[in-house]
Parts: structure tokens; C-alpha cells; sequence
């Protein structure tokens, strides 16, 4: 006697009080509702909050702790000369370090190609940074950077410079430690999808007596963008709330490049101002979105 | 097979538990040496390792003795030598009344913060915050503190203790005759110094030849800064002067307040809230075109420089002078951190003329007071315990182990001023010091003040001028939004 595949014996319907959709509900329910009070309610009470001048540190009382006010702190926040400043150092923190960090990445990746006896070891290697805490990463630097007896000014003779602390060089202090340690990201990427070119193509090229420079424009770099492209959104996305490397390496008083992540904690969580703080968060969340979505529009074309 | 398999998961696992067994052996022997060691240091240094050492030393001691009758008292401060002190003091309350007490410590850069936000959340996780002085106002609006204005008036505390204390520490709004702790750890700027250096006859006659006065503890800011200038050689390594840059909270602030007071200008009016014309004033400017001045002759890398650099400036033998706050100059009282210690001496903050033509003279007030937490389940202990702090007998103790007491008649004793050789100095700062805004909104202007002071005094970016300018429209704009001027 056979039953079918999907028959459910009376007995078991007994046991099971639950359809299987119900089932499927009570499982995935807990997760929505975790999700819920963890990300989604948070999301939208800091919108509402960024409308008004709630500061977290006094009580709540309604029409004076918070007070909604509009748009009014919007409007202020992106009419406020000091906070274009940093819109400005940190668009130039994102160019630097990302620009390096894909030149870097690609170009090692390159050569990672030739095959040479400790290739796998050395990208082992280089994969290191990557590996470590942005904290450790910053503090670690801050100590190469010290102008007494860090290794940095020793190693390349450059005297004394404050790298760390100086305004005129901070920002490239936290660049350098980014770029050092992300790279490995776009490395790996790059390793991938290089890896992943079919060698036929390379072959009839070189029956077509193609240049090195015309193999790599019209086959390796075609071939590689989807992935440069996604290790590129990633970086960017990155960069642009950098926050502990800056943190360990220049502090976040007046010794710190002035980025926008920077200024966000210290109004979020110093002075207290979550309303201004929500403001400024949501404004930086807009900003990442219109940029992803540019790369993603570049990046399904390339896929295409 | 199958018993072999079982004799080597034997073997395994006992190898396990005696490896195991020997690993939490070391670990106490080791936590007994780290104790014996600490034990030895405590008292007096300062460096970060010491306090860390000390810190766990002490907690695991008070958790130890938990079970005790009496319940636990759990207090948080900072991480550094005095919370370590108030541990040590605390076992006598343990003694007296058998209530354990927890002094749990945070690191200073995180501090007011971390409590802060534990407020903000209402959590009961302390009984008792030794919180910041300008953070009284703050804490005290949100109802974070407990108001301690009938209490202190039962106990005598306005009586025992120095009136500028209370004001400065305790007092919220200041003359309202609300208070909200009890000083703990009173606290100014103050210097030390390298009487060797300046006591040496080549250094003393070429300081008089060039700028025609002897060569002495500085009488003036602008003799400090005359000295600093003589001192500072950078090419042998040796530099002027080791003072506070911007740490990111109050140090910059902290320094600039005093020299801006001492010139004859001010943070505002603290009655009605009015700064623009008095932070903004020719005197501001001229206190603060001084510290541009006196900040050249740092030691590099002290743009962010708070208490450590100063002190690991001055034992390491690279500055002729160092300013800090004065609970930090136990390690350069101490030998065994300070291999100049013998030779060190200690002046407070020195008087200035102003344009004016008139002297005057301030220290930037620093120090913590005791405050019960609102949301605290153990409110009856936090009572009984200061009602024990605020005694003669617990002051002088406190003050022997190396506290900064606020209590009048133990400042005044000569047992506390002979106990160190900066106590004198402390003693004179406790009369001469003054506090920065204690409005709940304090740690924005705070910010502000960093922020636009900051890159000139440190890095020559505009003039004082423009930085007091947008300090002090700033301010304005703080204190408008905050309704103080409606």
C-alpha cells in the first residue's frame, strides 16, 4: 500500500495543528518582529525625530522634548557653511582612499597573475589588513605616524610631521591607513574575477598578434569592471562613514579632519542633539543612495 | 578497537583537565604578584598601566567580598589613581557597616559619556556617578540626580565643606541654593616644574642677562612664557613648555579659560547667559593670542595632548615645566615614574596685569563630585555612605591616601599640607579656581569652543579674534535655542 507524497495520515493531522503555511509564519514571524524593533522602528522614529529638536539627555515631553519644527532643521543643517566643509574633506577622503585603493587593488592583482614560486603565500599577505579591526588599524597607525619615534617619518626621512594631528596632513594620515588596509578588499575581488576570464580569450588574441595594452583594454578589463565596479560601490559606501580608523589615528577634536562621520557622533552622542543628529544621519543616508544607485546603473549596464 | 579508541579519549581528557587545572594555577599566582605589585605603586602613579593594574586589583577585591552583609554600593568614576583611593577608603566603610562598595572606573575618554548615556536609559547600573562638575547642570535638569539640597543642609555639609566647592561642584543653577553632590575630588590646573634647571647658575645668569629679571617659579603668564622661550631648543630635543592641546573634550577649553580669565576677559555672564561682547572682548583675545603664543614651545605631536602627554613630557625630561591637573602629580612625586622627582617642584597657575592694569588670577577648575543615582535601587546605601564620606576623620583619611579634599578644616590642616610637596599649591589653587559653564547645554559649548579656538591656538588658522567671533555667535545661538533669552 502506497501513500502519496504529500498525504497526511489522520493520525498525523492529530499532531499537527498548524497548516504548513502557519508553520512557515511562526517560524519567520519571530525574525520580522525582532527586525521590527531592531531596524525598522528605529529607522522610522529617528526620521520623525530628525524633524524635531528631541536631545535624548532631557525627558521626553511632548511639545517641548521633542518640538517638531519641519523641515526648518534640514534647511539649517544644509545652509550651514561648516557642514558643506565637510561634505567637502569628506567627498575628498572618499576620492583618495577609494581611487588608491581600486588602482592599488587592481594593479596587484595584475601581477598577482604571473605565476611565480610563493604567490599563494604572499596573497595570503596582503590579505592581512583586511582582516584586522578598524580601531587597531587607526591606533596601530597613529604609532607609525608619531613624530618622535614613529617608523613613518624615519623610514621615508620626512623629519618631524605630525601626520596624525596636523590639520594640514591628518586627512592624508587616515587616506593611507585606509588604503592600507582595504585594499586587500578590491584585491581579492579583482583576483576573482580575473581568475574567472577564459583563457581562449587571451588565445586568440595572441593568434591575432594583439598588444599587451589592446588584450588588456578590449578582454581583462571588460571581463574584470562587473566586479571592480562592486568592490568600487562597497568602498564607497565605506569611506564615506569612515569613522574608527579616523577616530584612532586623529582623535575627533580639533586635530581631526573634518568629516561628516565625525561631526554625526559628536552631535548624535556628545552634545546630545538626536534630532539634529537624525537630521544629519538621514541626510549622509540619501547621499550614499544617490551614489550606489549611479555605480549599480553602471554596474547592470556592464553586466548587459 | 573500540577500547583503544576509548583508553586515548581518556588520555585526552585528562590531559585536558590537568592542563586546564595548571593554566587557572598560574592565573592566580599571577593575579597575586600583579596585587603584591600594584599594592606597592598605587598610592602614587599615575601611568595607565598602573591604574589599569590597580583597577581590576581593586574591583576583584570588592566582588571577592560581595557575599558580605549589607548589600552592595556600586560607584563609578574614571579611571585613574583617585578612583583607586576611593576603593581603598571605601573598606572602612565595608568595615563599619559591612555594605561592600564597588568603585567601577572608566576610562577618561569615554567617561561623562558612558554615563551619560546609562542615564539617558535610565538604567540602575551605579548608586553613586562622582560625575563631572560642568556636567552637574545637565544631569540635574534631565533628573538623573538625586537633589541632595535637605540632605546637605542636615548633614552641615555647607558648614564643613568650602563654599567655592559647593558652588562649583554641587550647585545647580549656581546662587540658587539647589545642590545635587558632594565634593569628592577637588581639582585645578597647576604646574610643575625642574628646580635643577632652574636653579642652575649658567641657566639663571643667562636668563637674566636676556630678559633683565632672575630666573624663577614664573610671576606672570608672560614670565612663564619668557621662560618656555628660553628652555626650548628643539634641535637637542629639549622644548619650552608641555601644555593641554584638544583632546576631543575639555582640555583645550580648560587651558584657554584660565589664561582668557587671567587677562581680565571672561566665558560670558553666567547670571544672564550674555557673551557676545565679553568672550569676544580685547581681553579674550589677548588671553588667547596667548596660549597661540605659549602652545609653539609644546614638544611636537601634543595637538591632541592632554594629561599623559604632559606628564610623560616632563619625566621624560624633555620640557623644563608641564601643566596638569594636580591629581595627576602623584607620579611626579614618585621616584620610581619620575627619575627627576627629587629635583621637581610645583607652582600654581600664576597671576597676569591686563590691559587694564589690574592682576588677576585664576586655575581651571577641575575634580568631580558625588552625586545619587535617581534610578538607583540602593539609595538608603548611597545615603549612609556619604553621610560616612562627608565625616572629619574620612576626609583626613581620604586626603592621607591621596584625595583632593574639599573639607575646610582638613585643607587647612597641617597634616594635609605637609603630606606632598604640591599640596601647598593645591591648597592656594582651591582659592583661586573657577569653572567653566555648568548649563545643561555645556558640552555643546564645549564643542564649539574647541572647534573654533582650537585650529588657531593650535595650528595659526585665522586670528583669535575671528575664533572668539564665532565662538561667541555660536554661544548665542545655543543659548537662544535653548529659550534663555526668551
Amino acid at each position: 500500500m502506497f501513500r502519496r507524497r504529500n498525504e497526511i495520515t489522520s493520525t498525523e493531522l492529530q499532531y499537527r495543528a498548524l497548516s504548513d503555511q502557519a508553520l512557515i509564519r511562526a517560524f519567520v514571524l519571530p525574525t520580522i518582529i525582532l527586525l521590527l524593533f531592531v531596524n525598522i522602528f528605529p529607522l522610522f522614529w529617528s526620521l520623525i525625530l530628525s524633524f524635531s529638536n528631541f536631545t535624548a539627555k532631557f525627558p521626553l515631553v511632548w511639545g517641548k522634548n521633542p518640538r517638531f519644527m519641519g523641515i526648518e532643521q534640514y534647511i539649517r543643517l544644509l545652509s550651514d557653511p561648516e557642514i558643506w566643509e565637510r561634505f567637502i574633506t569628506t567627498a575628498k577622503y572618499v576620492v583618495l582612499s577609494v581611487s588608491g585603493e581600486m588602482l592599488l587593488g587592481f594593479g596587484i592583482a595584475l601581477l598577482l597573475q604571473i605565476k611565480f614560486r610563493g604567490r599563494e603565500f604572499i596573497t595570503t599577505l596582503l590579505v592581512l589588513p583586511m582582516t584586522m579591526s578598524p580601531v587597531i588599524v587607526g591606533l596601530m597607525w597613529k604609532l607609525f605616524y608619531n613624530p618622535n619615534w614613529g617608523m613613518f617619518n624615519y623610514l621615508l626621512g620626512l623629519g618631524k610631521i605630525d601626520w596624525a594631528t596636523d590639520v594640514k596632513y591628518n586627512l592624508f594620515a587616515s587616506v593611507i591607513a585606509d588604503v592600507w588596509m582595504w585594499t586587500p578588499f578590491v584585491l581579492l575581488l579583482a583576483l576573482a574575477g580575473l581568475g574567472a576570464i577564459p583563457q581562449y580569450l587571451y588565445e586568440a588574441a595572441e593568434v591575432d598578434r594583439a598588444s599587451w595594452w589592446h588584450k588588456f583594454t578590449k578582454i581583462t578589463l571588460p571581463m574584470v569592471w562587473p566586479l571592480l565596479l562592486v568592490a568600487l560601490i562597497f568602498r564607497t559606501m565605506e569611506a564615506f562613514k569612515v569613522f574608527d580608523i579616523t577616530m584612532g589615528i586623529s582623535g575627533r577634536g580639533a586635530t581631526a579632519p573634518h568629516l561628516l562621520s565625525l561631526q554625526l557622533y559628536d552631535t548624535a552622542f556628545v552634545t546630545w542633539k538626536t534630532g539634529v543628529g537624525s537630521a544629519l544621519g538621514y541626510i549622509v543616508l540619501i547621499m550614499i543612495i544617490a551614489i550606489t544607485n549611479i555605480f549599480i546603473k553602471y554596474l547592470n549596464r556592464a553586466k548587459q | 578497537m573500540k577500547s583503544k579508541w576509548s583508553i586515548a579519549i581518556a588520555v585526552v581528557l585528562a590531559v585536558a583537565l590537568v592542563v586546564t587545572l595548571s593554566m587557572i594555577g598560574c592565573k592566580t599566582t599571577e593575579t597575586a604578584e600583579t596585587t603584591a605589585a600594584a599594592e606597592t605603586t598605587a598610592a602614587a602613579e599615575t601611568t595607565a598601566a598602573a591604574e589599569t593594574t590597580a583597577a581590576a586589583e581593586t574591583t576583584a577585591a570588592a566582588e571577592e567580598t560581595t557575599a558580605a552583609a549589607g548589600g552592595t554600593l556600586k560607584i563609578v568614576w574614571a579611571q585613574w589613581a583617585p578612583a583607586d583611593y576611593l576603593q581603598k577608603l571605601s573598606e572602612g566603610f565595608t568595615a563599619e557597616t559591612g555594605i561592600t562598595v564597588i568603585v567601577e572606573q572608566i576610562p577618561w575618554d569615554t567617561f561623562v559619556q558612558k554615563y551619560n548615556t546609562e542615564m539617558i536609559a535610565q538604567n540602575p547600573t551605579w548608586d553613586i556617578i562622582v560625575g563631572d562638575s560642568q556636567d552637574v547642570g545637565a544631569m540635574s535638569t534631565g533628573g538623573h540626580y538625586v537633589n541632595l539640597t535637605q540632605w546637605i543642609k542636615d548633614n552641615g555639609v555647607l558648614d564643613s565643606f568650602t563654599p567655592a566647592s559647593m558652588t562649583y561642584y554641587a550647585e545647580y543653577p549656581k546662587g540658587a541654593g539647589e545642590y545635587w553632590g558632594i565634593p569628592v575630588e577637588g581639582d585645578a590646573l597647576g604646574w610643575s616644574y625642574r628646580k635643577d634647571l632652574f636653579e642652575d647658575p649658567e641657566n639663571m645668569a643667562a636668563f637674566e642677562e636676556e630678559y633683565g629679571y632672575p630666573l624663577d617659579i614664573p610671576v606672570s603668564w608672560d614670565a612663564l612664557l619668557d621662560i618656555a622661550e628660553f628652555f626650548h631648543d628643539p634641535d637637542n630635543n629639549q622644548y619650552g613648555v608641555a601644555i593641554y592641546g584638544d583632546n576631543g573634550y575639555d582640555s583645550m577649553v580648560m587651558f584657554a579659560e584660565q589664561v582668557i580669565w587671567a587677562y581680565g576677559g571672561d566665558l560670558g555672564d553666567y547670571s544672564t547667559n550674555q557673551v557676545e561682547g565679553i568672550l569676544n572682548s580685547q581681553a579674550s583675545v589677548d588671553g588667547i593670542e596667548y596660549y597661540n603664543k605659549l602652545f609653539k614651545f609644546n614638544p611636537p605631536a601634543f595637538n591632541d595632548a592632554f594629561f599623559i602627554h604632559t606628564n610623560d613630557a616632563f619625566v621624560a625630561g624633555q620640557v623644563p615645566m608641564a601643566t596638569n591637573y594636580f591629581a595627576f602629580f602623584p607620579g611626579l612625586a614618585n621616584e620610581a615614574t619620575n627619575p627627576y622627582a627629587a629635583d621637581t617642584g610645583y607652582f600654581v597657575c600664576p597671576p597676569q596685569k591686563g590691559r587694564d592694569g589690574v592682576e588677576r588670577q585664576f586655575a581651571a577648575l577641575g575634580g568631580q563630585a558625588a552625586s545619587v543615582v535617581t534610578y538607583s535601587p540602593n539609595q538608603d546605601l548611597a545615603f549612609k555612605w556619604l553621610e560616612w564620606f562627608i565625616r572629619a576623620d574620612v576626609q583626613l583619611e581620604w586626603a592621607k591616601l591621596g584625595g583632593y579634599t574639599c573639607h575646610a578644616e582638613t585643607l587647612a590642616s597641617d597634616e594635609f599640607l605637609n603630606a606632598t610637596p604640591y599640596n601647598p599649591a593645591f591648597a592656594k589653587s582651591m582659592e583661586i579656581f573657577k569653572d567653566f559653564w555648568a548649563v545643561p547645554e555645556y558640552s555643546e559649548l564645549l564643542k564649539t569652543m574647541s572647534a573654533t579656538v582650537g585650529p588657531y591656538v593650535i595650528s595659526d588658522t585665522g586670528t583669535a579674534q575671528e575664533a572668539l567671533d564665532a565662538c561667541a555667535a555660536e554661544w548665542t545661538r545655543i543659548f537662544t535655542d535653548a529659550g534663555y533669552y526668551d
